[in-house]
């Protein structure tokens, strides 16, 4: 009972500490619908059975906890890609730095702009796949990104997108809590590669939402911030339709704690989705993928690939799910989720989940933590290959299996240089 | 070149001798072979001298060109020139065939204090080097020994050690899972390697081998020890009448 009352007053200590902002008369309801939600599920708890593994405590606390800012001479990530640069300083857009809110094939409004005004997509959208994605794991934190976040944009795909957008998220105060909130909508047959990088501040609650109409194909790339003692909790909500194609990568290197759950939901059929993430920690670190994947429609395919590498008493975590609804036939569902120890002190705790109510279905799970194969680290060093080189070779070869997923062949091979470049640096 | 002197071996798990002091001594140049029954200790051997851990070495010492081998790491042991062609090379997924020959010979030449090679140094030689193996470019795409036949992994075994020029090269049954046809192919690439200044200590069961490979010394191997040594002669014998006589003559 004492749990049950303190997520409530939990909740409404968020709820306060932050206006609720103005907007048009759909945005207004769109908020309070999700403060209503998030007082009625309570704010999350580690006794709530979706956060046992991993201590929402720091997501929550009234004070962000401080984190340094991270210095590094290396270039950052996706600057090799032809893009409309969108800046965010902790948290909060920078037009200064950014490219003009201009490009073939797209619309793109501040969310601000948005939610003042009556733009029927964004209203069928934002706030509605959050809501839907409630049931029947609750994501209090990402209610409350939608009762109060002014940041981020609404973006409107209605055919290929001329160019990649990049959204940038640069920190400068140590002690910042930002909340972002995304809403995309990719129309019939558009096409758009989103990436995002950066560490977006001390304390992150990020929420996408994407909703993708039939035939249309949403990329996302998404390298998250270095800094060591940041904190963030994203949530990626995605309703597919008939023959779309929806493709996420996350790849995460350091970070105090990172919670990235995705929540996608078929319905259409035909359709296509994947959800892969690399990750590497080091000591003070816990990064969890929370995932949820609803099969409601037939034939469509869904892939998880995990893979982390964890060092010095870090922690990984995983929840994934494969739901498959009554009539879902057809369903190919797949997940793999695999962490390589590098030491006796990390730990990997996963929960593959698995519900089918449907008799015609393909789906495979697979889960394991290892350490690296003693033959394979004899056969290279025996070669002249040193042990920390062998080592780092056979790492990035466990991790490639994820970098995979991401169908571009130059980012794949960015996100692969830096990860040989994290582990180097750890081994010399 | 290679001196081994009664070198004695126990499993590190449990309590047991594999190896109960072998003295061995072979000279620049030679090629010597050793034959012997099942579970005498040969594959042992040839682990223990490249460094593969779950051994104790109880006492003895090995040698290679006067450097002692026993107290290096793997990877100092082939940059001092020795090369162990495994009996059954290993399957790494996610590691191309190139990028790891590359790292291993610039590795190398690297901990030796000479230039690496380039990318296209290292292209040209691998290239005319695979030809004559008939490793094709596919094959060098492909990640290490994945979907490789019993032969290709025989020959990708040979390339290496044409790539990484060793000065001791132990070849540990690598006859074993192939066919004539194959075995004559992987002995060509180690007889082109045959020189004044590369010596080579042949593991096999069979003597076919050393028709093609032609040994200068032949030793027996029984139950951790070398119990007789001769010429080619002795191999011809263990083919024709097994090694009860040997056994019985040396008992």
């Amino acid at each position: 009972m004492a749990v049950i009352q303190a997520k409530y007053d939990a909740a409404e200590t968020l709820i306060a500490a932050r206006s609720q902002p103005e907007g048009a008369a759909w945005a207004v309801e769109a908020r309070k619908g999700a403060q209503a939600r998030l007082r009625e599920m309570g704010a999350p708890h580690r006794r709530d059975e979706y956060w046992k593994y991993t201590n929402p405590a720091s997501l929550i606390a009234a004070d962000t906890p401080r984190a340094d800012n991270f210095e590094t001479s290396e270039t950052r990530p996706f600057e090799m890609l032809d893009r409309l640069r969108l800046v965010f300083i902790d948290g909060v857009f920078d037009p200064k730095q950014s490219d003009p809110l201009a490009l073939e094939g797209v619309e793109i409004e501040p969310l601000s702009t948005a939610l003042n005004a009556d733009i029927h997509w964004a209203s069928s959208v934002y706030g509605v796949l959050e809501a839907n994605g409630q049931k029947p794991v609750a994501r209090p934190l990402a209610a409350l990104n939608t009762a109060q976040a002014v940041q981020g944009f609404a973006i409107r795909v209605t055919g290929k997108a001329a160019r990649v957008i990049s959204l940038i998220y640069l920190r400068s105060s140590e002690t910042a809590d930002a909340m972002v909130h995304n809403v995309i909508k990719l129309e019939e047959g558009a096409d758009l590669t989103l990436t995002e990088n950066g560490p977006v501040a001390a304390r992150a609650n990020m929420v996408l939402e994407v909703e993708v109409a039939r035939r249309a194909a949403f990329h996302h790339i998404r390298a998250q911030g270095r800094d060591h003692q940041r904190q963030a909790a994203t949530h990626m909500f995605a309703r597919l339709n008939t023959e779309s194609s929806f493709k996420s990568f996350t790849l995460t290197v350091n970070g105090k704690l990172t919670r990235n759950e995705a929540v996608i939901e078929f319905t259409g059929d035909d359709a296509h989705a994947t959800v892969a993430g690399a990750c590497g920690g080091d000591g003070d670190f816990l990064h969890d993928d929370t995932v949820f994947i609803t099969h409601d429609a037939v034939n469509c395919e869904s892939r998880q690939v995990f893979k982390k590498v964890l060092r010095n008493g870090a922690t990984g975590v995983f929840q994934g799910k494969i739901l498959v609804q009554p009539g879902a036939q057809k369903t190919d569902g797949y997940q793999l989720s695999k962490a390589l120890l590098l030491d006796d002190d990390s730990n990997f705790l996963a929960k593959p989940e698995l519900e089918i109510y449907a008799d015609d279905v393909a789906c495979s799970h697979g889960s394991t933590c290892g350490e690296i194969d003693e033959n394979s680290l004899f056969y290279l060093t025996s070669r002249g290959i040193p042990f920390a080189c062998a080592q780092d070779m056979l790492t990035l070869a466990f991790l490639n299996e994820a970098i995979e997923e991401i169908e571009d062949p130059v980012i794949a091979g960015d996100i692969r240089d830096r990860l040989a470049a994290w582990m180097e640096r750890r081994t010399g | 070149m290679l001196s081994i002197k009664n070198l004695q071996v126990s499993l590190e798990e449990e309590d047991k001798q594999i190896l109960k002091g072998v003295d061995l001594e072979i000279g620049a140049g030679e090629v010597h072979a050793i034959m012997g029954p099942n579970g005498s200790g040969k594959s042992t051997m040839s682990y223990v001298l490249s460094g593969k851990n779950g051994y104790v070495v109880t006492g003895g010492s090995a040698t290679l060109n006067g450097v002692d081998l026993l107290d290096m790491e793997p990877d100092a042991r082939a940059t001092a020139g020795l090369f162990l062609a495994f009996q059954y090379p290993v399957e790494i997924p996610g590691v191309g065939n190139m990028t790891f020959l590359r790292t291993a010979v610039n590795a190398q030449r690297k901990a030796r204090g000479e230039a690496e090679l380039t990318a296209g140094e290292f292209l040209k030689e691998v290239r005319a080097k695979a030809k004559t193996l008939k490793i094709d470019a596919e094959m060098l795409k492909r990640p290490v020994n994945v979907g490789f036949s019993g032969g290709e992994k025989k020959r990708n075994e040979i390339l290496q050690m044409a790539m990484l020029s060793p000065k001791m090269c132990i070849l540990d049954e690598t006859d074993s899972g192939l066919d004539v046809d194959a075995m004559k192919l992987v002995a060509e690439g180690v007889n082109a390697l045959r020189s004044e200044g590369r010596s080579f200590l042949v593991i096999t069961h069979y003597q076919r081998l050393l028709d093609h490979i032609k040994p200068d010394v032949v030793h027996i191997m029984s139950n951790g020890q070398i119990i007789k040594s001769g010429g080619p002669e002795l191999a011809l014998e263990v083919e024709n009448n097994g090694y009860a006589d040997i056994l019985a003559e040396v008992a």
